[in-house]
């Protein structure tokens, strides 16, 4: 009944854990009796849990006395778990992040710094992004790109050319104009109205999201409004409306899905939830304005600071993140791509078929779009700018004003 | 603390009329054992809810106390920094603006709630056929989890595909945007919340009517008082102390509104329903404010607290004791 009581509560109960994880937390030593370690994940949610099962299997085949026993959330709940559980000293052994919080998290001491024992296994880039002073504090568990997708039927039945890798933003506007028939209830393009396609549409575009020194935002420009443009343009043209259900979750792939959307774009970890559907699609490279920008997420697995079995936990989030048996699993499932260093490894993956294209996949890693990250307020200038990109979409502002007050907004959180 | 719980704060009837009891005189054969074994009695009676009271309510509160004066993300070890979290609320125009969200909630809410309750408990207190199940009908959706209410509504409300509009469009009006305009986006909240609440408003009103004696409408009906007159002057003052309870409940939920709110806009559109205790997970889950979130749930804590003992002292003025 009483929710600031409940507010409260929890929070006390989170100080509690905490004193008690201290207090039950003996020095961490090495032992050749059994273990248990545990992997809380959401990398596997959503199609992959037995892919990851397998992997585990694997593993403790391999590992005989080492258990691992997997929690597995949804990616929308799994940071607030994960801060819960850190705050509260019940954090798994081993447990995922991403390469936007990365930084966050090691500042804070969650994560242990790793003796990784192949360095060499993985690709050198995606490695780098998880060192901190020469140290390793997380191992890259897959990468993806995200890419445009397109329903080849629509555009046979349109008359129109495929995507291809010369086209620019004024390419794909004719081409959804053309697909859009709203009385059919088929549209031509869907690009989500959010933080993570606007920085990656100023790249397109030349511009980018902060300054250099990082301290101030630098995407009020007319290349940047031009960007938003592009950005909140789609909606109630090509794109839906809000009112007509755009934003809310799966929104865009069930439209796909039926086979009433011409363009799409998200990640290629869409693959296997395409693979069975009753029309013709494949992939291109995202098309750009001035630049080539496509957006390249990483996942990551820590090994907890506080952890009791540091060197079993990383022997797991070793074989997580660079064994055969994992590549193996990944290209065969298409779950994403494995941060194998080995090329040859991932040649099975563009044998493959459903996308045909796959070589778009390798290609979108010619220009990559960053995401911008700052030390404080990073989660708070998200929420910001998608806020006021979204007023934008309503028409509730014009691009300008939205990006003029999204600017100052942002701009006072980071002065602190 | 179930909201079902009889409510303490109202003062007993013969308590505020008779003078306080004097205590009897300590009988000089009692002995000091019998009196230790006496309060260890009334202690044990006390225990089953104490324990869960300081465990779950007093505890927290105090560790929120602590936690109100320092820095923390959650993650990292606590900063002590004073009261700054107080002062940079009170200096960020958003505190004001979740403050203002709430008391809209209440505003729209309360009204709704209590003359719906009031309307359903008076036609369900006359004979009707299947009252009992009328009863339940209209109760059920007070134990219905908040989460399954909320997507509910938000079907309902779909601006473009929800029963509501397509309703709404059928006699030719143009449905609002509910929760994606941010003009509707709390009304939605309010409609929602006091289609919850219905039912607990109308078993509350509907224990305050049965319990009003009969004569008082047959001497009424004698003297040639109609139904209004009746209603007037007899149910509503005679109903005063549920109706009191009522709102003394209905505000002190209010101002903590939180589960419909998360569940159906997350505070959106452009943070046009955030309200005090969305404010508050915000900052502690995704904002790492956890300092700046607990001293807001004592600001909260201290409003509630300055609305509740208001309406005690104001009670004297309208709440009617039989």
């Amino acid at each position: 009944m009483n929710r600031t009581l409940h507010a409260a509560a929890g929070l006390a109960g989170i100080t509690a854990l905490l004193l008690a994880g201290c207090a039950t937390q003996p020095a961490g030593e090495t032992s050749t009796e059994d273990v248990t370690i545990t992997y809380s994940n959401f990398i596997s949610n959503g199609g992959n849990e037995e892919n990851l099962a397998a992997i585990v299997e694997a593993f403790e085949a391999e590992n005989p006395g080492i258990t691992v026993e997997v929690t597995t959330l949804p990616y929308a709940d799994y940071g607030t778990a994960l801060q819960t559980d850190l705050a509260a000293g019940t954090v798994a052994d081993v447990f995922d992040i991403e390469y936007a919080n990365y930084a966050a998290y090691q500042a804070n001491g969650v994560l242990a710094p790793l003796e990784v024992s192949t360095p060499d296994a993985y690709r050198p880039s995606l490695l780098e992004a998880y060192s901190t002073d020469g140290a390793s504090y997380a191992l890259p568990s897959s990468f993806s790109t995200v890419v445009m997708f397109y329903n080849a039927d629509l555009f046979d039945a349109a008359g129109l050319e495929y995507p291809s890798a010369g086209w620019t933003w004024d390419d794909e506007r004719a081409a959804a104009e053309a697909l859009t028939d709203e009385a059919a209830g088929v549209w031509g393009d869907h690009q989500p109205v959010s933080f993570y396609e606007y920085y990656k549409v100023l790249a397109q575009n030349g511009e980018q999201f902060l300054a250099d020194d990082g301290t101030s935002v630098a995407f009020n420009t007319p290349g940047g409004i031009e960007a938003a443009e592009w950005l909140v343009g789609k909606s109630g043209t090509v794109m839906p409306t809000i009112e007509q259900g755009q934003g809310t979750p799966d929104f865009d792939t069930n439209l796909f899905l039926e086979g009433k959307l011409g363009m799409l774009h998200t990640g290629i970890w869409m693959f296997g939830a395409f693979a069975d559907v009753p029309f013709a699609w494949d992939i291109a490279v995202e098309p750009g304005n001035t630049d080539q920008a496509s957006a390249v997420f990483s996942n990551a697995v820590g090994v907890s600071a506080a952890s009791e079995n540091v060197e079993a936990a990383t022997k797991w989030a070793e074989f997580l993140t660079s064994s055969q048996t994992m590549v193996d699993i990944r290209l065969d499932a298409g779950w994403e791509l494995p941060p194998v260093a080995d090329e040859q490894a991932l040649a099975t993956y563009l044998e493959k078929d459903k996308p045909a294209n796959r070589q778009a996949v390798f290609d979108s890693l010619d220009g990559v779009a960053l995401p911008p990250v700052v030390a404080v307020g990073q989660t708070e200038m998200q929420d910001i700018i998608g806020e006021e990109l979204v007023e934008a979409q309503a028409g509730r502002k014009t691009v300008e004003e939205a990006l003029a007050s999204a600017e100052e907004r942002i701009n006072a959180l980071l002065a602190g | 603390m179930s909201i079902l719980t009889p409510p303490a704060i109202l003062p007993d009837a013969t308590a505020a009329a008779a003078p306080r009891p004097v205590r009897p005189a300590r009988r000089a054969g009692r002995s000091r054992a019998a009196r230790i074994r006496y309060s260890l009695t009334v202690l044990a009676f006390l225990l089953p809810s104490a324990i869960p009271l300081g465990l779950f309510v007093l505890g927290p509160m105090i560790a929120a106390a602590w936690i109100s004066l320092h820095d923390w993300n959650l993650i990292a070890p606590m900063r002590f920094v004073g009261v700054d979290n107080f002062a940079q609320l009170l200096a960020d125009p958003a505190t004001g603006e979740v403050f203002l969200h709430t008391v809209g909630y209440i505003v729209g809410y309360l009204p709704l709630v209590y003359i719906g309750g009031l309307l359903l408990a008076l036609a369900l207190n006359q004979s009707l056929r299947g009252r009992t199940l009328w009863r339940g009908i209209y109760f059920l959706p007070v134990v219905t989890s908040w989460i399954v209410v909320a997507i509910v509504w938000r079907w309902l409300l779909n601006p473009s595909t929800g029963i509501v509009n397509t309703a709404l469009a059928a006699v030719g009006v143009d449905g609002p945007g509910w929760w994606t305009d941010p003009a509707w986006a709390m009304p939605s909240i309010v409609i929602a919340s006091a289609w919850k609440d219905l039912g607990f408003v109308m078993v509350i009103l509907l224990a305050g009517l049965q319990s009003i004696n009969p004569d008082l409408y047959d001497a009424a009906r004698v003297d040639g008082a109609g139904a209004w007159r009746r209603l007037v002057s007899i149910t509503l003052p005679m109903l005063s102390p549920s109706t009191f309870f009522v709102v003394v409940i209905s505000l002190i939920n209010g101002f903590q509104v939180f589960d419909q709110v998360y569940a159906m806009t997350g505070g959106g559109p452009g943070g046009a329903s955030q309200v005090v205790v969305q404010q508050i997970y915000d900052l502690t889950f995704r904002y790492g404010a956890a300092g700046e979130a607990s001293a807001l749930s004592w600001m909260l804590f201290a409003v509630i607290l300055a609305v509740t003992v208001a309406q005690i002292i104001g009670q004297k003025r309208w709440v009617h004791y039989a």
